[in-house]
């Protein structure tokens, strides 16, 4: 990597024992390197306050009884079955559904989007795509109630007077299926925006090359477009992964408590809603999602640096 | 739950993604088939957000009114928790400004490697998601702090980091800041005045569109504020809805619209400011 | 090995049945907007002919291409391929090959799938693939690169696979669109002269899109300036060089110098000498006039009295170009180096016309 020559006007010479022998340069060197990192210090130290403590904290926490004594009790009770295991179970099912399905959904409307030639729908959708991904919770639980509700929502009764109702069909908002339904709201803009770069690096070159040695555009997708795009593709679900499994508000809100999903079990500790004795079952439920995360995390970083060499 | 990338630029191709002219029939087929998923994405989007406002615009009894609009400057509490999100996101705006635009424009001029290293670290705040996050915070905050509201607003910082750190680094790569830099010092210009007059004007599409995110992000972040018990607008809404949803409704949608709007504006105004020089570059 | 050395080693050559196809533009129009990119383009290309599409940014040289290859449509006009309509042929099926200016080959497959590519679409076995894609590859000089990805690749490199993936096809037509432009020079000018090679061993008609005169007078075995959507002139490098038929030709391609003239009885005064009209009485404008000179068609004595100054110098290596002002204009003219100490800046000169003839245009308004 070439140094930059203004790096440096920006230090002081090198301590004269560097010149003195290959023994004396070590020390020179690890100055000058620390010296080139320092003013990202900041960054690291509010990142680490900010975030590595309250989670080393919880990690502690995590194996502590309440009264501060080591246990595994509350990692033994998260794992061995029962309402933790299921909640974990169900928490996955839901991230895998509000991932997959959003993300393909994402994908193309991205595409769709893209190849419009209308600049105005382009900028509104871009802004709604920002909008919307932080939208959720309360407000956007009761949208959906407003439209599907089993009563008097929007789209209910107008379907009422073609007599059709999905809820006697096996539609149920406030279960999994509704749940993830209603995570697509927030899913599927940020799909776009994680996918649209990606999009972006598609080269016309490679299409007309394609074309021009005979490829028909189903060829072109299934050898060239889809391949190139799809590490960064995933890589974006495995992100949605992420959200969509530690998305809290909008499932407490739409159930009520009612399905076991993990940050919702967790949130019941912050209540104070705890059995004796298992007070800190709630810091083992987080560390159990921060594994998980860590995880889906990891195969993002992974397929993003595949996908980055391709896409440059 | 947090906007990951920049708006800036994001659906803007200098050339269409497909150039090839596909023969009639096939060019009737695409159009129909992206018709109908537009249509189909845009029900799903805008019918909730059309009940949303028309349940917002209907008095107790169920008729249309727009008596709960009227109303809204009214609402005991609203004003309160309205200033109180405009200052914790105006805190976390500057510090987190203050935070990444010097780190990530060194890392570009600098330490090109790390890129990667700040990639992950920014993903990290999803890894640890909010409700838990909390959790350990709460725990470890000293008192003095939690009795702030801005506590908030240092952990809001860390929500924010992932599409903070993508807007600027997206917007950074589109400079070559290596050579602007040199250029500007050989001129003579110090660090900060290179800082300031260079590279920030420079970016200031993608510190806008971050900017509003943020807002975005403060505006709608209702988990850690409600437990941390502070009355910030998204926590005024949830517990309005006992008194009057339609007024709660009504607010909800208009920061949500007046969001939405403000970041349009802002992305419309960038674009075609940049696009005139893009043009002005092309030979 | 150079390249032809290598092509004569391979058995079969490649592309040999399907060599020489005539390629023939008729007067082709397309706007954008309300820019006419080709007014009225028309071009014969013989069959194995190597043309090349010469003209500055904005002439329309690779919108001619791109229709011709099917990416564009044309508002009127016609391409015509061995004498049949091309024009509602859609790219896919029109049997060229492209070499794009850079960054084509597909990011997801090694030099060798990528060469591979157009004969897996055509169904053909695996291991004729492999086998025909390995001759490429080593045409091209690059066998042992063949399981690389493009993003290991340098440049050149990446051109060179391109060009073996545009040719496995065996195509008709072989269109280059200003594929060395985006490669440092010594690459650019070694390739400039396997591209060549290999064309001529396997007899493509060849259209090569470029802005750069040298790359097209070196390579080309004719040259079509372009002009604004129009081509000015059509012509082998010597003549194009030699014999320029309008102004902007005489302009573009070399160097020239612009001096006012008048009418005399053989033709017009330059220098102070009477010559001939290149292209006879016909070709002169009505008006007043400039004539266009090249450096090599003046000479410079020293003398003490003479009506010119030595006003700049640069040094070109076996010769040196002075710039003499002389009469309001400013001359260019070649000296050899050997001789050039007695040209320093200021001495006076006398310049003499050594062309048999020159060419005229109108006079161009002093700004």
């Amino acid at each position: 990597m070439k140094t930059s020559e203004f790096a440096a006007d920006a230090l002081p010479p090198l301590s004269a024992g560097a010149e003195r022998g290959r023994g004396r340069r070590a020390p020179g060197a690890l100055v000058r390197s620390l010296r080139t990192g320092a003013p990202v210090l900041p960054f690291l130290i509010y990142v680490f306050l900010g975030l590595g403590i309250p989670a080393l904290v919880i990690v502690d926490l995590a194996f502590r009884t309440k009264a501060g004594q080591f246990t595994m009790a509350n990692v033994h009770a998260i794992t061995s079955g029962g309402q933790y295991l299921a909640g974990f179970e169900t928490s996955l099912k839901l991230a895998f559904v509000a991932s997959v399905i959003p993300g393909v959904l994402g994908t193309l409307l991205a595409y769709a989007i893209s190849t419009s030639r209308h600049e105005t729908l382009k900028r509104l959708v871009a802004s709604a795509s920002g909008v919307l991904a932080n939208f959720g919770g309360v407000n956007l639980a009761f949208m959906f109630v407003a439209t599907i509700g089993a009563g008097a929502g929007v789209v209910t009764s107008w379907l009422a007077r073609v007599g059709f109702n999905p809820w006697d069909h096996g539609f149920n908002l406030y279960k999994l299926s509704g749940v993830a339904l209603v995570y697509m709201y927030f899913q599927v803009p940020l799909m776009m925006l994680v996918v649209t770069p990606a999009l972006h690096g598609l080269r016309p070159a490679w299409r007309e090359a394609a074309e021009n040695l005979g490829a028909s555009t189903w060829y072109y997708w299934r050898y060239v477009g889809i391949p190139v795009i799809l590490p960064s593709v995933i890589a974006s679900m495995f992100l949605l992964f992420g959200f969509g499994f530690s998305a809290y508000a909008t499932a407490e809100a739409l159930t009520g408590g009612s399905i076991a999903l993990t940050p919702i079990q967790i949130g019941a500790f912050l209540n104070g809603n705890v059995i004796a004795g298992q007070e800190n079952v709630g810091y083992a439920l987080g560390l159990g999602m921060i594994v998980l995360l860590l995880i889906s995390v990891t195969g993002y970083a992974f397929l993003q640096r595949r996908s980055s060499r391709w896409l440059r | 739950m947090a906007a990951l990338a920049t708006t800036e630029g994001l659906f803007d191709f200098d050339e269409p993604l497909a150039t090839a002219a596909p023969s009639g029939g096939r060019r009737r087929r695409i159009r129909w088939g992206r018709g109908a998923i537009l249509t189909l994405a845009a029900a799903y989007f805008l019918l909730p957000m059309y009940a949303a406002l028309k349940f917002s615009l209907q008095d107790i009894n169920g008729h249309f009114s727009l008596s709960p609009v009227a109303a809204i400057p009214s609402q005991p509490g609203l004003g309160s928790a309205f200033f109180l999100s405009l200052r914790l996101a105006t805190v976390t705006m500057v510090l987190t400004m203050l935070l990444m635009v010097p780190t990530v424009i060194y890392v570009h001029l600098k330490l090109p490697r790390f890129r990667r290293v700040m990639d992950v670290i920014t993903i990290m705040p999803i890894v640890i998601p909010p409700i838990v996050l909390i959790l350990g915070v709460l725990h470890v905050a000293p008192l003095w702090l939690k009795s702030s509201p801005y506590l908030l607003s240092l952990v809001y910082v860390i929500l924010a980091m992932p599409f903070v750190y993508r807007s600027l680094d997206a917007g950074l790569g589109a400079l070559d800041v290596k050579t602007l830099v040199e250029a500007s010092r050989s001129l003579g210009a110090g660090w900060i005045a290179t800082m300031w007059r260079v590279i920030v004007p420079n970016l200031r599409a993608a510190l806008l569109s971050a900017s509003v995110l943020t807002l975005a992000l403060v505006l709608g972040e209702f988990t850690m504020a409600s437990l941390d018990l502070w009355e910030t607008l998204p926590v005024w809404i949830v517990d309005f809805d006992q008194t009057n949803a339609h007024i709660s409704t009504a607010v909800a949608m208009l920061s949500l619209i007046a969001t939405w709007l403000l970041l349009t504006l802002i992305v419309s105004l960038d674009r075609s400011h940049s696009r005139r020089h893009r043009r002005n570059r092309a030979s | 090995m150079t390249l032809t050395q290598q092509a004569a080693t391979i058995a079969t050559p490649l592309g040999a049945l399907n060599a020489g196809a005539p390629v023939t533009l008729d007067r082709l129009v397309r706007t954008f907007g309300s820019t006419r990119a080709l007014d009225g383009l028309s071009l014969d290309i013989a069959p194995g002919e190597f043309i090349a599409l010469l003209g500055p940014s904005g002439c329309g040289k690779t919108t001619a291409l791109r229709v011709l290859a099917g990416f564009e449509q044309p508002d009127s006009g016609r391409v015509l391929v061995r004498g049949s309509d091309v024009s509602s042929v859609p790219a896919q099926h029109r049997d060229m090959g492209m070499v794009f200016q850079s960054y084509s080959l597909f990011p997801n497959m090694n030099a060798r799938d990528n060469v591979a590519f157009g004969l897996q679409l055509r169904r053909q076995r695996s291991a004729v693939r492999k086998s025909r894609a390995g001759e490429l590859l080593e045409l091209v000089g690059l066998s042992e690169h063949a399981l690389k990805f493009p993003h290991q690749l340098s440049g050149g490199q990446q051109q060179r696979v391109a060009l073996a993936r545009a040719l496995a096809i065996e195509p008709q037509v072989l269109l280059l669109d200003e594929p060395l432009s985006a490669l440092d020079a010594k690459v650019r000018a070694e390739l400039r002269d396997q591209i060549r090679e290999l064309q001529r061993r396997l007899n493509i008609t060849t259209v090569f899109v470029t802005h750069d005169q040298e790359e097209a007078l070196s390579m080309a075995d004719r040259v079509c300036v372009m002009n604004q959507g129009r081509a000015e002139q059509v012509a082998t490098p010597p003549v194009l060089y030699a014999q320029p038929s309008t102004a902007f030709v005489a302009e573009f391609v070399g160097v020239s110098s612009r001096v006012g003239v008048e009418r005399d009885h053989a033709g017009v005064t330059v220098l102070g000498q009477s010559a001939r009209v290149r292209g006879g009485e016909a070709a002169v404008p009505a008006g007043p006039l400039d004539a266009l000179l090249r450096p090599e068609d003046v000479t410079a004595t020293v003398a003490r009295d003479g009506l010119g100054v030595v006003l700049h110098r640069s040094f070109l290596g076996a010769s040196t170009r002075l710039e003499v002002g002389i009469g309001g204009s400013t001359i260019k003219v070649d000296v050899r180096s050997v001789d050039s100490e007695d040209f320093e800046l200021g001495t006076r000169v006398e310049l003499a016309l050594s062309a048999r003839d020159v060419l005229v245009t109108e006079r161009r308004p002093v700004v």
